[in-house]
């Protein structure tokens, strides 16, 4: 397969693996934060911890916007959708997702109409062919995903399709990296930064990370061979006592990110002066909302939402986790309450969230196992 | 002395599309639900098919239903998936499918046409697999209590002498080998669907794996250890119930494992591991490390074997569970299917 198999090419992969090991200090430890899920999914699935020094430390990181939600956006979108004639798509992703009454799936199960798509304009396409239906988009992601909303929106305001509309859960990267580095528990060397999101906002506003928080960071893409080398670029900074934004994604992000899709975000959104994150808190300026001029289009200003906020079960960990503070398995629920079967948080629900990946590829490697079945403990024998 | 009554462990408010999934949710319904109340204990380890003694003489048994959608699709359709189904499920429990008896629930307003394409294409499965469908019985529902129609296939079988095929027989050392590339059948149907702008150019596998079976046994015999068939839940799910049921470790290897480019890519797109993906043409058999070698030259020179592989063995570690290593030394722990990614496929 084009573009994916030479990155995954086994002796480009081994000798990669052993210019890191000659160029880490073995005196020094070296905590690198990998800022998106797409990494922490790649890093898990294909095995890349097994091939690193034990003194290199991947930190997973906020990017995987399913986890950063908090569970009141989803019961609001959820109360919406269980008004009559309301159709609630999402992507994949978000369909396990717990709200307080159970997640998008569970509420399929009881009756709802309920719909995977892969892309907002599927969305759009099921409003032109369900007159009588309104539907309604649950859109979640980072820069990634909110040029396709953006998009989507235009067309049905172009074709006037009046039963749509956006439930907007977008949100914006670097606000979130900030809210990381200004965490007094959490101590960083370096960042792996977001692949897919820089094909959009580009490099230049990492910059701040190097020149004021005196961090590197290499914007890195998703195949195994990507990721070491961003590591083996990030230990030559370290080494050369350097802090630059590097782009070792070249194949996909242009410096100046994608005009284009910046400019149809331009046109569709605006900043919200705050939004709340799962485990991170309320972040000021770090969401975005559906501007006056398509509030025809936005499902909060034709629904009225409740707004519900719902804090996240006390014994759960998703904000340490989240954060990079303590690491999957280290959550006490972890493998016990919290599976990707039965998942408390959304962290466990995500493949891009950092405990479903643990969870998946990795614990059982070294954890003596409980169970092949792990059920809840409220279900215990 | 009273019994006591059997404990109920499924506790899942309602039913949901995982429940069918063949994953771990179905296990979760089968273990906790359907066993202790219809078994009256924790089951033996689940296979394909029960084998039954009658007055001395053995027999295997087993019934699948059918409710895929679309009803026909590259490759295939429900009427040949409903004969070879409950062929393959008899010939992986190491028998060989003597007749078959058919249930069929259609929905009032179904053309006739469609459904005499369907009958014609059981004949046609069965035919080929050499099996005689011996009886049947139709239901139809009121238009919207069901989509198009369902099939249910029961099966009778007679064991394939030399064959003795348990998760009790697997030892460590043994060898893993599966009959070709992963992922055709499930990919397929969701690509038939239509709900992706996405082509390529892929036939459901679904077809009668006896005179692989077959060909198996009169190469190994006894070396055989253990057969399944991995449909729903895909080769990841199959291998994570054996690794359970015999409590040793599956070690694969990523590079060995067939896969076509279609389904690869397929997958990559849509964020799916192929290992989840269902198959409707192929097994899974661990033989004895000493007899691989033969076993799959016995696969390679039957038609429709040749791409079959040897992906992998059995080893004390990881317990219960199944690790894949990649070429350059990676490995990740592969689980059963979470959820329903692509329901409605079988």
């Amino acid at each position: 397969m084009r573009f994916v198999d030479e990155f995954r090419e086994p002796e480009l992969i081994t000798r990669t693996a052993d210019e890191i090991r000659r160029l880490a200090d073995p005196m020094r430890h070296y905590r690198f934060m990998e800022v998106c899920g797409g990494h922490t999914h790649s890093i898990y699935r294909f095995g890349l911890k097994d091939l690193l020094p034990s003194n290199i430390e991947l930190v997973h990181g906020p990017g995987c916007p399913v986890c950063v939600l908090p569970m009141g956006r989803i019961d609001d979108g959820l109360s919406i959708a269980e008004q009559p004639n309301v159709m609630f798509t999402a992507f994949g992703d978000m369909m396990r997702v717990p709200g307080t009454h159970g997640s998008p799936l569970e509420y399929k199960a009881r009756g709802m109409d309920v719909r995977i798509i892969y892309s907002p304009s599927d969305a759009l396409k099921l409003a032109r062919n369900n007159p009588e239906k309104h539907v309604m988009f649950f859109a979640i992601g980072f820069e990634t995903t909110a040029p396709s909303t953006a998009l989507t929106l235009m067309r049905a305001r172009a074709e006037g399709v009046r039963n749509f509309s956006v439930f907007c859960n977008h949100v914006t990267i670097i606000p979130a990296i900030r809210a990381i580095l200004d965490s007094p528990d959490m101590r960083i060397d370096a960042f792996i930064g977001p692949g897919h999101v820089s094909t959009v906002i580009g490099c230049r506003p990492y910059a701040w990370i190097a020149s004021h928080e005196d961090k590197p960071i290499v914007i890195a893409g998703f195949e195994p061979l990507d990721i070491l080398q961003s590591i083996v670029m990030l230990l030559r900074q370290l080494n050369a006592n350097e802090r630059r934004v590097e782009n070792q994604y070249k194949r996909a992000v242009p410096w100046e990110g994608n005009r284009a899709a910046l400019k149809a975000m331009a046109e569709v959104f605006e900043l919200r002066p705050y939004f709340e994150w799962r485990g991170l808190g309320f972040i000021s300026q770090s969401a975005l909302r559906i501007r006056e001029s398509y509030g025809e289009w936005d499902t909060e200003r034709r629904f009225s939402v409740p707004g519900v906020r719902v804090t996240d079960p006390k014994a759960a960990q998703c904000g340490e986790v989240l954060k990079g503070v303590l690491k999957p398995a280290q959550c006490k629920l972890f493998g016990k309450e919290c599976t990707p079967e039965h998942p408390v948080g959304a962290l466990m629900v995500s493949s891009e969230g950092s405990c479903a990946a643990y969870y998946n590829y990795e614990h059982r490697k070294t954890a003596a196992l409980t169970s092949v079945f792990p059920l809840p403990a409220s279900l215990g024998a | 002395m009273t019994t006591a009554a059997p404990k109920i462990r499924f506790r899942d408010p309602q039913v949901e599309m995982a429940h069918g999934a063949g994953g771990k949710a179905s296990r979760r319904l089968i273990d906790g639900l359907f066993a202790p109340i219809l078994f009256g204990s924790a089951p033996a380890p689940l296979g394909d098919a029960a084998h039954i003694n009658i007055n001395g003489t053995c027999v295997a048994m087993t019934t699948d239903s059918f409710v895929v959608r679309p009803l026909r699709f590259p490759g295939g359709s429900i009427g040949e998936l409903a004969v070879n189904g409950t062929v393959n499920d008899l010939a992986v429990s190491g028998a060989r499918a003597q007749a078959l008896v058919v249930s069929y629930v259609l929905e009032a307003g179904l053309p006739t046409e469609i459904l005499e394409a369907e009958v014609r294409s059981m004949a046609a499965a069965a035919a080929t697999a050499g099996v005689v469908i011996a009886g049947g019985d139709t239901k139809v529902v009121e238009h919207g209590k069901a989509d198009q129609m369902y099939i249910t296939t029961s099966g009778i079988g007679r064991l394939i002498p030399g064959l003795s095929i348990s998760p009790a027989a697997v030892r460590r050392g043994d060898k893993i080998l599966l009959s070709g590339p992963i992922g055709d059948h499930g990919i397929t149907i969701l690509l038939a669907r239509g709900e992706l702008d996405l082509e390529a150019d892929l036939r459901s596998d679904t077809r009668s794996v006896l005179p692989l079976v077959e060909a198996l046994a009169d190469a190994v015999g006894a070396g055989v250890h253990w057969m399944r068939d991995p449909t729903r839940g895909g080769v990841a799910t199959s291998l994570n119930e054996l690794a359970h049921d015999c409590g040793l470790g599956i070690m694969l290897s990523e590079d060995r494992i067939p896969i076509r480019d279609e389904v690869r890519g397929a997958c990559e797109l849509l964020g799916l591991d192929p290992l989840h993906i269902a198959n409707e043409g192929q097994f899974l058999a661990v033989v004895a490390a000493e007899q691989a070698e033969a076993a799959l030259d016995a696969l390679r020179e039957t038609p429709g074997g040749e791409e079959a592989a040897l992906i992998g063995e059995v080893g004390e570690q990881p317990a219960g569970a199944v690790l894949v290593t990649t070429l350059y030394g990676g490995s990740r722990i592969v689980d059963m299917l979470v959820g329903d990614p692509l329901p409605r496929i079988c």
